[in-house]
């Protein structure tokens, strides 16, 4: 198992454990953690479960392909190290990676 | 302790029972479907639930856990067989007897039944729920040699499903009664593109064919169509529409309208007490002013939350572009806005894969579809969100961007 954070937007920190092979999106929704909505289920349609990575993080994962950049370009408040956690998959490097949810998904 | 009972397991229940909970109801919540499994994401089903690389515990919208925590009792493989709004009470199928506060019915659709001889053979199929998908798969084995399948309807259940079935390595037929696919609801260069989509990796496609039978001794062998023609079949997949479920709405006595149960902006029905929401209902859609349905996740999702707020009295969600998507082969298909009653399309091509068009009445945007273009799907949202006005006559140059003052995209 690995060790997943979530941050929410007014700081509250939510510890997890999770198996490697899921995505961000099914990490949050398995532990009970508010602020994803994903409501495409994860097919990376409808840019509701924005999330931003850690900085040290952000380069230690798959890259956002063309249709998740592009997914991005009109969500609100992205940074440069701004997902859709649907298309981010936690692998057993990733221990300890921190993730930060928006204050709003829509 | 007041209680509200919600009949139904699909994404308006699971979404209105989260919802009320949130909203600080603070009763007792029952969610009661009849299927057998928790409330799941339907459109992977058809695509890659069936193609075997979405296995079922990430199909759930929320996992058993979430349902303890947020204090949601759920009856699975439970029917609700009558209600009677006077004494607020509703009969589940073992005879057991419960009374209600409020009653949340999301009842849903199901599969439109085909109407020919031969529609009872074994390995007849429709696409609605899990156990389908289920039965399919089962049917169809694994590793062994492929078969033929024939999809009866052009709709996006059809086209999707025929899409897993080719990747599965299938022989794939089409059979759409009328003169082209996603007719009546897909404009045509849309569907066009889909056609040479599914063309191109051997899904056979015949329009303006009428089923007129199916034959076989148990098992279906055959699909034959009106002018004689017939076709071989393994398995038959039927896909041509569902029929709202308002059964228990009747026993009711809820006003219906065109067979689906009137709602008002707040979600309430005829009767006291009684709400409903998804794609059993029909009543004003917030966005677009227009009466209608619309049968997709997020509009059963937004209805649930308005539901919810309602019942809560808290203010109403805010209100929503509707949108639609659709994964057919490698082809992401994403739709904002409703394009009925348009006047103009303009297109806006970035090469023969990606392209957008845009569907405008008196020189205003309503509606976008998207072929393989994120970019312009969200631009158009947003366009539709806040009402932005944009040069309708720079529109079809890619090398400008959609809304001024933002990068163009590349291709």
């Amino acid at each position: 198992m690995l060790k997943i954070t979530f941050i929410q937007h007014d700081g509250e920190t939510i510890e997890t454990e999770v198996e490697p092979g899921m995505s961000i999106m099914q990490a949050a929704i398995e532990n009970l953690v508010e602020g994803i909505e994903g409501e495409c289920g994860g097919s990376g349609s409808c840019a509701t479960c924005h999330c931003y990575l850690s900085e040290q993080w952000s380069d230690k994962v798959t890259q956002p392909d063309n249709n998740e950049s592009q997914m991005l370009e009109m969500v609100n408040d992205t940074t440069a190290f701004s997902r859709l956690s649907c298309q981010v998959k936690i692998t057993k490097e990733h221990n300890g990676l921190s993730v930060t949810l928006p204050e709003s998904q829509y | 302790m007041k209680r509200c009972i919600i009949v139904g397991g699909g994404h308006a229940g699971a979404e209105a029972a989260f919802e009320l909970r949130k909203k600080g109801w603070q009763g007792e919540i029952v969610l009661i479907s009849a299927e057998s499994y928790l409330p799941y994401h339907r459109p992977p089903i058809s695509k890659t639930y069936l193609t075997g690389e979405t296995p079922l515990k990430r199909l759930y919208i929320k996992p058993a856990a979430a349902y303890e925590k947020a204090n949601i009792c759920i009856k699975l493989t439970t029917k609700v067989v009558d209600i009677k709004p006077l004494e607020h009470t509703v009969t589940l199928d073992s005879g057991e007897l419960l009374t209600y506060d409020k009653l949340i019915l999301c009842t849903g659709c199901s599969s439109r039944k085909l109407t020919v001889p031969g529609a009872e053979l074994d390995n007849v199929f429709s696409i609605r729920t899990l156990d389908d998908i289920e039965h399919i798969a089962r049917t169809l084995g694994s590793n062994q040699p492929p078969k033929h399948i024939v999809m009866i309807g052009g709709g996006y259940i059809g086209l999707e499903t025929a899409a897993s079935f080719k990747k599965l390595g299938h022989h794939v037929t089409i059979l759409e009664r009328s003169s082209r696919i996603l007719n009546r609801i897909a404009a045509e260069p849309i569907a066009a593109h889909i056609t040479k989509l599914h063309q191109a990796q051997g899904v056979n496609i015949f329009t303006d064919k009428s089923v007129t039978a199916l034959t076989g001794e148990h098992a279906v062998q055959a699909v034959y169509c009106s002018e004689g023609e017939s076709f071989k079949a393994d398995i038959v997949v039927i896909g041509v529409g569902a029929e709202p479920n308002t059964c228990l709405a009747n026993y009711a006595g809820l006003q219906t309208k065109q067979g689906r149960i009137e709602v008002n902006q707040q979600g309430k029905t005829s009767v006291p007490d009684i709400y409903a929401a998804g794609d059993c209902t029909i009543g004003i859609e917030p966005f677009s002013g227009q009466n209608t349905t619309l049968e997709s996740v997020p509009s059963a999702v937004q209805q649930a939350k308005m539901v919810a707020a309602t019942i809560c009295e808290v203010p109403q969600p805010q209100i929503q572009v509707p949108w639609f998507w659709s994964d057919i082969f490698d082809c992401k298909l994403q739709i904002a806005g409703l394009y009925q009653g348009y006047d103009t399309v303009i297109e806006r091509v970035y090469n023969c894969d990606s392209k957008s068009y845009w569907y405008v009445k008196s020189h205003k945007i309503i509606a976008v579809t998207c072929i393989n273009c994120p970019s312009d799907f969200q631009a158009g949202k947003k366009i539709l969100k806040e009402n932005i006005t944009i040069s309708l006559s720079e529109l079809k140059n890619v090398v400008n961007p959609i809304i001024p003052n933002t990068s163009p995209v590349p291709a």
